[in-house]
């Protein structure tokens, strides 16, 4: 395979669920994973004579979104009925939008990556859920279903991109950006293995510098970013080999198996569709007025390429701090509050927050700090203790496990677990001292040019005193002793 | 003047199963309701903007206030064929 | 008494229930016992409630206070079987009530029974229902018209004071015409839809069918308004009046050289009891005047894309899923399951209907059938408002022809569709429309009751001139005389 002579395009059609508190035309409470059925109405089951109402906040996070992706928001939209026949779609018709969509002509762009139009962002619904229950004796017939209808209505956004990514990295890169954006904007909870964000890929190749369009497959079931770009690379590898052996590539829909890496043609259907989409006569149309759009504007929080943004110019954070800070928005904000907090040390505190603190966090698996014990005062006081060396960075290390898994204040565990720095220079003098004498090699070698030997002798005293000395007050004193 | 291929076509869209008489009828009487639905195109309509709402109304929108769902002892009720707690249906694909 | 009582009309009884001369049960139990012993005659109920008491579901002392209602079976309600004239719901009992039966309970009127219809209200005679013709009262061997065919026999056989219905082409104001009462179908909007089992939802609305204009108007009055369950639904800006005018000086009345008495298809005994209507209209100090409607004639061709295209959708939630009729033991395939489950619910007409509205959605027709029927419908509209520029009302036959006999038209759809050729432009500008008893006619061919048949006039005003339509309607039934009780069982 010689990738070097293709170039992949890639454009993404993006699902996200809206958390709205109702679903998007009828006022059943959104769905958590609540016993099957339990969530429905007629409107929602789609019962004779029912009808479908708009949910306004659903319009509103519509409206967010499209502005947090600098769209241009349709004067006048409206919604149409997108037909087919399936057990999860309980009207026989989707209410989606069609050749009006809410918002188009949009972009979003990662640092450093491609930009990223985005062609379309339109309102809609959720379909249901189709348990398979397999052949089960229990059932009669072979291979029955059961529908669930509590998902169906849940608010959606539909975000389409035009196809400007190169790479299943950019690809990743983009999706994991716009997650961020949508997480942070709080339209949604992103949350891809449950569903919540589902993203689907368009990739075609094409040989490299031409502006050719070639035939796109569509990439299926890529619930985390990691198979995404898995799945994207497979595919695109996939297509180059096709291209290579002189044949073609067919357009069809593809199922990407995260467990084995395989990818596999979805049976194309018995028929072509043919949606037969036509206005929605039961809803009116939606013009968004400027109180609408201001509300909107106004309900945006900074956004992520802002925030990055001002990490680096404000407080000078390094690239990959900075970004780390920005692409996981619940620390961002955490780190924000610390800084706040602790009047400044920005820079400190971005380093213990994506040291340390990431470290537990992943080891727990927690994505929000604050569902630690950990407050963002907290975090400040320690590093301030840190910077003004009344507390040894390996104490901190062990306040801080202290302070993320049980909680408290980091002066009273210092107090507690006797972890205050030794004050009294006598003390600490003798202890150097009794170090010296039981390391008579390590002072050889130390006197005889080799002044790295001391580090272990500092060592020595950091074991004797529980990290309590200052590692910097020890080796001066050692320099003293040994009058080096 | 619709063929017996399309007629199979859109009954097959429309999820209908028709007896093939109904085919031979339903080509003949769709064919005779199209020709006279077909005096439209003579019309000169370019410019018309087309009409799906007669009323002038825009903007209706609910607030996003939750109201209780039904039991689902009650949805399944109405169903043809349910479990104790969901709808039965023959698995698609198959 | 019950003889008499029969013969009020709805506000007369509200009167004397108010007034102690008549009991709220007995006026209840004379219907139900009507119903009991006449329906097998006509065939205009498919349920009828338990009893001879006014049952709980209505207000004890609202302004309807205990004047039964009929209710076409198209309206959902709350555990009585609804099934909307089709096998497919064959024993569907609704979660929930209609906005405008709950609405019309809340003012007092208790419901006394479904009555029958044309399958999913799709045809004009009432011949497409699931569960059986109804017959004319005024002549049994005849069709009562559609598809509110069951309201209107009930209506003016005497089983029932008054009646819901809808309208979707025609449907309320052709019934009203063939079987000689009052029919109305407001504009749309004005009455809440949630509730009513779609047929094409950007032209279905409910409408009273009575034996007079001012129990129109009194039903009327308590059925408008905003829904939020129904975001099409604005009410009327004013609130309805009870028509008292019994002059029409100062009103312009506008007959449509294309649907006046002179047009294709028209009876010649309909067209002259149509042109004496004019004369009467004169008479009252009205003026008749020429209007144009040029694209009326193609109101049909537009009406049976539209209506087919949004009854394809709205029907396609008939899938042996959730509710109604299945097909088969649940062994077959998914597909099986769906084309069987529809072929074997729904009746032919729709069927035919749901083809056609699928053909004409599917790749490749759409802007040649659907798209131009749209635009079709913009200059209906436009011809509406350019009329109402030089008239304040329009008038026309209701029906080309009076009550049809039994299978006359049912082996040619096209003749069918054609016996709405005058309401169904109203119902595309989403104008309000209503029909009054004009006289009797002999049909073309001079067979029927020697006293002849009805023959409805039909008036259209403005979006929301409901008042001016009946106030006007009102004048001319004063003057006419018909008798509405000539067809009483
Ligand atoms: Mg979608
Ligand atoms: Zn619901």
């Amino acid at each position: 395979m010689t990738a070097g002579k293709w170039e992949p395009v890639i454009g993404l059609e993006i699902h996200v669920q809206l958390s709205t508190r109702t679903k998007m035309f009828c006022a059943c409470a959104l769905s958590f994973g609540e016993p099957p059925n339990t969530r429905t109405c007629p409107v929602c089951l789609g019962h004779p004579g029912t009808l479908p109402t708009l949910n306004a906040q659903a319009v509103h996070y519509g409206l967010m979104i499209a502005t947090a992706l600098e769209c241009e928001i349709a004067p006048r939209s409206i919604f149409h009925r997108k037909n087919y026949f399936y057990p999860d779609l309980p009207k026989g018709y989707q209410i989606s939008q069609y050749d009006i969509p809410l918002a188009s002509t949009g972009s979003l762009q990662v640092p450093d990556g491609p930009p990223v139009r985005i062609h379309r962002a339109h309102l809609e619904e959720d379909a249901a859920k189709l348990i398979h229950h397999g052949e089960s004796g229990r059932i009669h017939g072979a291979g029955a279903s059961v529908v669930d209808f509590n998902r169906g209505g849940t608010p959606l956004v539909e975000i389409v991109t035009e196809p400007d990514l190169r790479s299943a990295q950019d690809a990743r890169a983009f999706a994991q950006l716009l997650r961020t954006t949508l997480k942070q904007i709080g339209v949604s909870d992103v949350n891809m293995e449950e569903g919540s964000l589902r993203v689907d890929g368009n990739v075609s190749v094409r040989p490299a510098g031409t502006d050719e369009l070639r035939t796109k497959t569509e990439l299926k079931n890529m619930n985390s970013f990691r198979f995404l770009e898995r799945g994207m690379e497979a595919e695109i590898a996939r297509q180059i080999r096709i291209w290579e052996s002189g044949e073609s590539v067919v357009q069809e829909t593809i199922h990407f198996d995260p467990v084995s890496g395989s990818l596999t043609p979805l049976r194309s259907k018995e028929e072509v569709h043919d949606y037969r989409y036509f206005p929605e006569p039961d809803l009116v149309p939606l013009v968004p007025t400027e109180a609408m759009l201001e509300r909107a504007r106004a309900a945006l929080p900074e956004l992520p390429s802002a925030r990055l943004e001002r990490y680096r110019s404000d407080y000078g954070l390094p690239e990959d701090v900075a970004g780390t800070l920005v692409g996981w928005s619940e620390l961002g904000s955490f780190f924000e509050e610390s800084v706040t907090a602790g009047n400044g040390n920005a820079g400190a505190i971005a380093q213990w927050t994506t040291g340390e603190l990431v470290a537990f966090l992943r080891e727990h698996d927690i994505e929000d700090p604050r569902e630690s014990k950990l407050s963002p005062v907290g975090l400040a006081e320690l590093v301030g203790m840190v910077e003004s060396r009344t507390l040894s960075r390996s104490a901190a290390k062990e306040v801080l496990a202290e302070l993320t898994t049980k909680g408290g204040e980091p002066s009273a565990i210092v107090e507690a677990r006797g972890l205050a720095p030794i004050a009294d220079t006598s003390e600490l003098d003798g202890i150097v001292e009794r170090a010296i004498e039981a390391n008579p090699q390590l002072v050889e070698r130390i006197r005889g040019g080799k002044p790295e030997a001391a580090k272990a002798i500092v060592g020595a005293v950091m074991k004797e005193t529980k990290g309590r000395a200052d590692g910097a007050e020890v080796t001066r004193l050692i320099q003293e002793k040994l009058g080096i | 003047m619709i063929s017996r291929d399309q007629v199979l076509h859109v009954a097959r869209l429309a999820r209908l199963r028709l007896a093939d008489d109904e085919i031979e009828r339903m080509s003949r009487e769709l064919s005779t309701v199209l020709d006279h639905i077909e005096k439209i195109s003579e019309l000169d309509l370019d410019g018309v903007p087309p009409t799906s709402h007669v009323i002038e109304v825009e903007n209706v929108m609910r607030t996003d206030e939750p109201r209780p769902s039904l039991p689902p002892e009650r949805v399944l009720e109405s169903a043809p064929d349910a479990t104790p707690t969901g709808f039965r249906v023959p698995s698609p694909g198959q | 008494m019950s003889a008499a009582a029969v013969k009020l009309s709805a506000a007369a009884a509200i009167e004397r229930i108010a007034g102690g001369d008549l009991g709220a049960d007995e006026l209840f139990s004379t219907y139900r016992e009507r119903i009991e012993r006449h329906d097998g005659d006509f065939g205009a109920f498919l349920w009828t409630a338990d009893g001879t008491t006014v049952g709980s579901g209505a207000a004890a002392d609202g302004p309807l206070r205990g004047v039964p209602l009929a209710v076409k079976d198209l309206f959902c309600t709350e555990g009585v079987p609804t099934t909307a004239g089709s096998r497919i719901l064959e024993g569907h009992t609704p979660l929930y009530t209609a906005t405008a039966v709950r609405r019309l309970a809340a003012a007092g009127a208790p419901m006394i029974g479904k009555t029958n219809m044309d399958e999913f209200a799709m045809g004009s005679s009432n011949e497409n229902s699931g569960y059986g013709i109804v017959r004319n009262p005024w002549d049994r061997e005849r069709v009562p018209g559609g598809s509110s065919g069951g309201s209107a026999a009930a209506v003016a056989a005497g089983l029932a004071p008054w009646a819901i219905g809808t309208d979707t082409g025609g449907s309320i104001r052709q019934p009203a015409a063939l079987c000689g009462i009052v029919g109305l179908k407001p504009t749309y909007g004005a009455i809440s839809r949630y509730g009513m089992v779609a047929f094409a939802s950007s032209l279905d609305q409910c409408g009273p069918l009575t034996r007079t204009v001012a129990d129109a108007a009194l039903l009327l009055e308590h059925l408008v308004g905003h829904d939020p369950c129904d975001s099409t639904s604005l009410g009327l800006p004013e609130a309805v009046r009870t028509p008292a005018r019994t002059d029409l000086d100062g009103l312009r009345f506008g007959v449509p050289a294309e649907l006046g008495s002179g047009a294709e298809g028209v009876e010649e005994g309909v067209g002259r009891t149509f042109d004496k209507t004019l004369e009467l209209i004169e008479s009252l100090g009205g003026e008749v005047v020429e209007v144009s409607l040029p694209h009326a004639r193609h109101g049909i061709a537009a009406y049976y894309v539209i209506a087919p295209a949004e009854a394809s959708a709205n029907l396609a939630r008939y899938d042996g899923v959730r509710f109604g009729h299945r097909a088969g033991n649940g062994n077959g395939t998914l597909l099986d399951l769906y084309e069987k489950t529809r072929a074997e619910g729904f009746g032919e007409e729709v069927k035919r209907r749901i083809m056609l509205g699928t053909f004409a959605l599917s790749a490749g027709f759409y802007e040649a059938y659907y798209g131009r029927a749209q635009r079709v419908r913009t200059k209906i509209a436009d011809d509406f408002r350019a009329s109402f520029e030089s008239c304040d009302l329009i008038v026309t036959p209701t029906s080309p022809t009076v009550a049809f006999k039994l299978g006359e038209r049912t082996d040619n759809p096209l003749a069918m569709y054609l016996s709405d050729y005058c309401t169904v432009p109203m119902s595309l500008a989403g104008i309000p429309a209503i029909s009054i008893p004009a006289g009797l006619a002999r049909p073309a061919d001079g067979t029927g009751p020697e006293q002849g048949l009805p023959v409805g006039f039909q008036i259209a005003g403005p979006a929301f001139s409901e008042n001016l339509i009946l106030d006007a309607a009102h004048a001319l039934e004063q003057a006419i005389g018909f008798d509405v009780t000539g067809a009483l069982a």
